[in-house]
């Protein structure tokens, strides 16, 4: 089962129906103490840094102990920003800070057309072509110069974590990737058959960290956790 | 680099696709959920439903063509026509819309905008702004333009009801306003243009892109692949939305984009 967490940043439903064209079960817990009987975490989020709010300490830490337990988590779009240490957006609210960097408004380095040299527009909406600094389980199979569906003003930079770079002016991480913490900037349940590859990738992750988790429980259970 | 992108229009009336030549004379072209099922192989970046009925009793005939139609296509949709409250935006999303279109309600009560904005985030915002290029004389009488004319003030007149009522608003600032509402997308369809597949108006197209921040859809006029070239060149358009050109088999989306990219407008092949 997959928890699809909604924090009230907006509208599920298009991920939901993408994760169920490839046969996800998913469901959304209705509070944080129902996060433990899930196989994979998606933290989805559209709109502003500042309604990550939504997710309270209690969600943070229920999050964190799946990460620490070896759980695949997904963040998308404002969810994968929230993975790193914050926003420009909106300084108050803490990031989860899985990922070094803070991130940045698009429009700050006034961001040109390479071709035209008119100035770029932000938010940074449509389709813009991804590379890859690394082989990753996440992007696996996905043809280099792929393109997927943006809408974003805030972009995280480039770490040694980044999976998929895209350039928008600037060049930013359109996916991230570090042990079982996966994050893409854009929306793969917009973005096509590239799109559903790339959460089919991330399903496939959830699947087979599954064995190894249930005989983890199993032994807790023996131990008397 | 971003690419332009290439928008499908569906323009619905009781769960069927028509369209129409100035907004009159519809005629059908099809089933909504099989042609948005063509143009996804054929590779458009997005589809717009635009509900032309738009009564109160077709919210539920709009869901359920959304539904349809979302089931179809794993791209950006958004729904226009009829989206005349938070309720009806909030219907159209639940029934997997990622972005509602505003055009009359947002002018009768553009706080809307902000509503919507705030609630779903401006990415799922559209003001759709239908517009004629319109001359100015001493007289105050309005004369339409068939031609840019840059030598006198143009003024973009935009309409509301589907073209049908004056609105003394204009285009260009209306535009600014949405952005600083919380839109985060304008469509602008030239009501000259619409359906008579004599090209986009670029002056129009290019004035309100150059005055916001905000992706510009440009609307009204595509018969050739020029005219798309042109919108994307001088028109300044983020983007360009067509309904007759691809419905009725006349041009298909792939052709255009291969036409687009030997001119090194950046597109998604």
């Amino acid at each position: 089962m997959i928890a699809l967490i909604d924090y009230g940043a907006g509208n599920l439903t298009s991920v939901r129906k993408a994760l169920d064209a490839i046969g996800a079960k998913v469901w959304t817990p209705s509070v944080a103490g129902e996060l433990g009987r899930a196989h994979g975490v998606i933290v989805p989020g559209v709109g502003h840094f500042d309604s990550t709010s939504g997710l309270t300490a209690e969600w943070r830490t229920a999050i964190k102990t799946m990460v620490d337990d070896g759980i695949p988590l997904l963040g998308i779009c404002v969810g994968l920003q929230w993975l790193f240490e914050g926003s420009e957006e909106a300084p108050a609210v803490e990031g989860l800070g899985a990922f070094e960097g803070v991130c940045f408004n698009l429009g700050t380095s006034r961001p040109q057309d390479l071709r035209t040299s008119r100035p770029l527009k932000v938010p940074h909406v449509g389709w813009n072509s991804i590379t890859f600094p690394r082989q990753t389980r996440l992007m696996a199979g996905v043809a280099e110069g792929s393109q997927v569906y943006f809408t974003h003003s805030y972009a995280a930079p480039i770490t040694a974590d980044t999976a998929a770079s895209c350039e928008y002016g600037v060049t930013f991480s359109a996916a991230v990737e570090r042990d079982n913490i996966s994050a893409v900037q854009f929306h793969p349940e917009k973005s096509g058959d590239t799109g559903l590859r790339i959460l089919n990738n991330w399903l496939s992750a959830v699947d087979r960290s599954l064995p190894r988790r249930s005989s983890t429980n199993s032994a807790r259970a023996k131990a008397g956790e | 680099m971003l690419s332009k992108r290439i928008i499908a229009c569906l323009d619905v009336r009781d769960g069927k696709v028509v369209k129409g030549i100035n907004f009159e004379g519809l005629r059908d072209a099809g089933d909504p959920a099989a042609l948005a099922r063509r143009y996804n192989v054929e590779g458009i970046d997005e589809i717009v439903i635009l509900d032309v009925t738009a009564t109160l009793e077709s919210r539920q005939a709009r869901a359920n063509t959304i539904a349809a139609v979302a089931h179809e296509i794993f791209l950006p949709l958004a729904v226009g026509g009829g989206i005349r409250t938070e309720a009806d935006a909030a219907a159209a999303i639940e029934a997997g819309a990622d972005k509602v279109s505003l055009n009359t309600a947002a002018l009768q009560d553009p706080n809307l905008i902000t509503t919507l904005a705030k609630r779903y985030g401006s990415q799922a915002v559209i003001v759709a702004i239908d517009a004629k290029s319109v001359r100015l004389t001493t007289s105050a009488k309005a004369t339409v333009v068939k031609k840019p004319d840059t030598t006198g003030a143009v003024e973009y007149a935009v309409y509301a009801r589907s073209g049908q009522a004056g609105t003394n608003r204009d285009a260009v600032e209306w535009a600014r306003e949405a952005t600083d509402r919380g839109a985060g997308e304008i469509l602008l369809t030239s009501i000259d243009r619409d359906g008579t597949k004599s090209g986009f108006d670029c002056e129009m197209t290019a004035a309100v892109s150059d005055a916001v921040n905000i992706p510009v859809i440009a609307s009204g006029g595509a018969g050739t692949f020029e005219h798309f070239a042109d919108v994307f060149g001088p028109g300044h358009a983020d983007a360009a939305l067509a309904a007759s050109i691809f419905h009725f088999n006349e041009k298909s989306v792939s052709e255009l984009k291969q036409f687009l990219a030997k001119r090194q407008i950046p597109v998604r092949l």
